[in-house]
């Protein structure tokens, strides 16, 4: 395994987006920092500006105010990151399908990497997606 | 040769960027263990300036060329800072006249740099920061050089910093008189505010100017500014060692002592909220000047 890949795996700096959810997700995410799960152990950080992140968290119902701003953000993150779909509305837009203020789920917008359901996802549940992303990437050429 | 392996390898650069990420690591490691976490592995702060160097670096448009310059500034006069400390503590005899003065000068450079560089990257929270940063240093470099003062005038007038050491040696460390304390106490809030910890972070601060001065880079003049922010941790306490505990520097009493420094630095830093700026500023020229200049009059009686 390269030290590229070890280092990009081994510190990864997240920076949240939150498309118009009700903040259920926000506040689950949140609670992955807390002591009883702490992912700064595996060099997980939350980071203030787009510009230093390695990760997006995306989440909320995917509406026609959010998402041009959701892309301009996706564009200043330097390369390589990775997108993250976290919980139903993100992935599916969930009980806001037929709304019509509702342009489509996130992989329809911008590339994702991973998909954590739930409502909201517990933290188990998104440590969990994050362990098969890492060990995904290490694999992968 | 021998100056240039000083500069790059032993007390200079490359040393002291180790022990600064490993110092580093102790204040990561020390906030977790204050919060009941666990905290980050001992290598992580390599694994952060490896990943920075990995990524992609974008320059926002219309930047200027400082933008990309200044971050190497900084660290180049801080691996100077950090020769200059080194060398005399390692060997107090050499050294020239006036090295205090320099290293004083070329530790206010770093600050400086951040300045210019989020000033020309043209992004508006970035020109906030740097405003905010600009405040800082007009606030704490008052105190800090008549702290300073302070260990001139008791090791009568000697302005180098192997001299300092020398007289520590023979008379006791400056840290033993009234005088010796306060000044202390005041160079210790002025270096919490030159690492921009908190609660003087306000130029970077993540909540309200999203990283502020740091906010327009990524990738490697990114890693540069950590790597500069990691010397400072390792040179800033380095320097407050020997101008104040100086008496013994053998090797393991000047690991005992740094760490000393540091732990105290770190626990201010974990039991205070951030300041406003204008707070730090009234903070800085009302109580550490004020202290500071009574500190000056006592050494001036040999208190």
């Amino acid at each position: 395994m390269n030290i590229k890949k070890t280092a990009l795996t081994k510190s990864i700096w997240v920076f949240h987006i939150s498309a118009g959810s009700c903040n259920n997700c926000d506040i689950e995410i949140l609670d992955c920092l807390t002591p009883r799960f702490d992912l700064e152990r595996f060099g997980i950080q939350l980071i203030g500006s787009a510009r230093h992140a390695d990760a997006l968290l995306i989440t909320g119902a995917m509406n026609r105010k959010s998402v041009p701003r959701m892309k301009k953000v996706y564009e200043q993150v330097p390369k390589p990151c990775v997108v993250v779909a976290v919980g139903t509305c993100a992935c599916s837009q969930h009980m806001f399908r037929d709304s019509y203020n509702m342009i489509g789920p996130l992989d329809e917008i911008l590339p994702v990497d991973l998909y954590i359901p739930g409502c909201p996802p517990k933290p188990e549940a998104m440590i969990s997606g994050i362990v098969k992303l890492v060990t995904k990437i290490r694999k992968s050429k | 040769m021998k100056a240039l392996f000083d500069y790059l390898i032993f007390p200079g650069f490359l040393f002291s960027a180790v022990i600064g990420l490993l110092a580093g690591w102790v204040d990561r490691k020390v906030t977790a263990r204050l919060q009941w976490r666990v905290g980050p592995p001992w290598y992580q702060n390599f694994m952060d300036i490896i990943k920075l160097f990995c990524k992609e670096t974008i320059v926002p448009e219309g930047a200027k060329l400082t933008f990309l310059f200044s971050p190497f500034f900084g660290l180049l006069s801080l691996a100077l800072v950090a020769t200059i400390l080194g060398r005399s503590i390692i060997a107090p005899a050499y050294g020239f006249i006036g090295d205090l003065i320099v290293v004083l000068y070329l530790l206010m450079i770093p600050a400086i740099a951040l300045i210019i560089g989020a000033s020309s990257s043209k992004n508006p929270l970035a020109s906030v920061g740097a405003s905010r940063e600009m405040k800082l240093v007009l606030a704490y470099e008052l105190p800090f050089i008549l702290s300073i003062i302070v260990v001139i005038i008791k090791s009568q007038g000697v302005i180098r910093l192997g001299g300092i050491v020398e007289h520590q040696m023979a008379f006791g460390s400056n840290i033993a008189s009234i005088s010796g304390v306060i000044a202390f106490l005041v160079a210790l809030i002025c270096v919490q505010a030159k690492l921009g910890f908190v609660p003087f972070d306000a130029s970077e601060s993540e909540q309200e100017i999203m990283g502020g001065v740091l906010i327009e880079y990524s990738g490697l003049p990114l890693a540069i500014f950590k790597l500069t922010k990691a010397i400072m941790l390792y040179t800033a306490p380095l320097l407050l060692m020997t101008l104040f505990l100086g008496k013994d520097l053998s090797p393991v009493f000047a690991v005992a002592k740094y760490i000393g420094i540091l732990v105290v630095i770190i626990l201010i830093k974990n039991t205070n909220p951030r300041l406003r700026i204008d707070q730090s500023v009234r903070f800085f020229w009302r109580f550490p000047a004020v202290l500071s200049l009574v500190a000056v009059v006592l050494a001036l009686f040999g208190k």
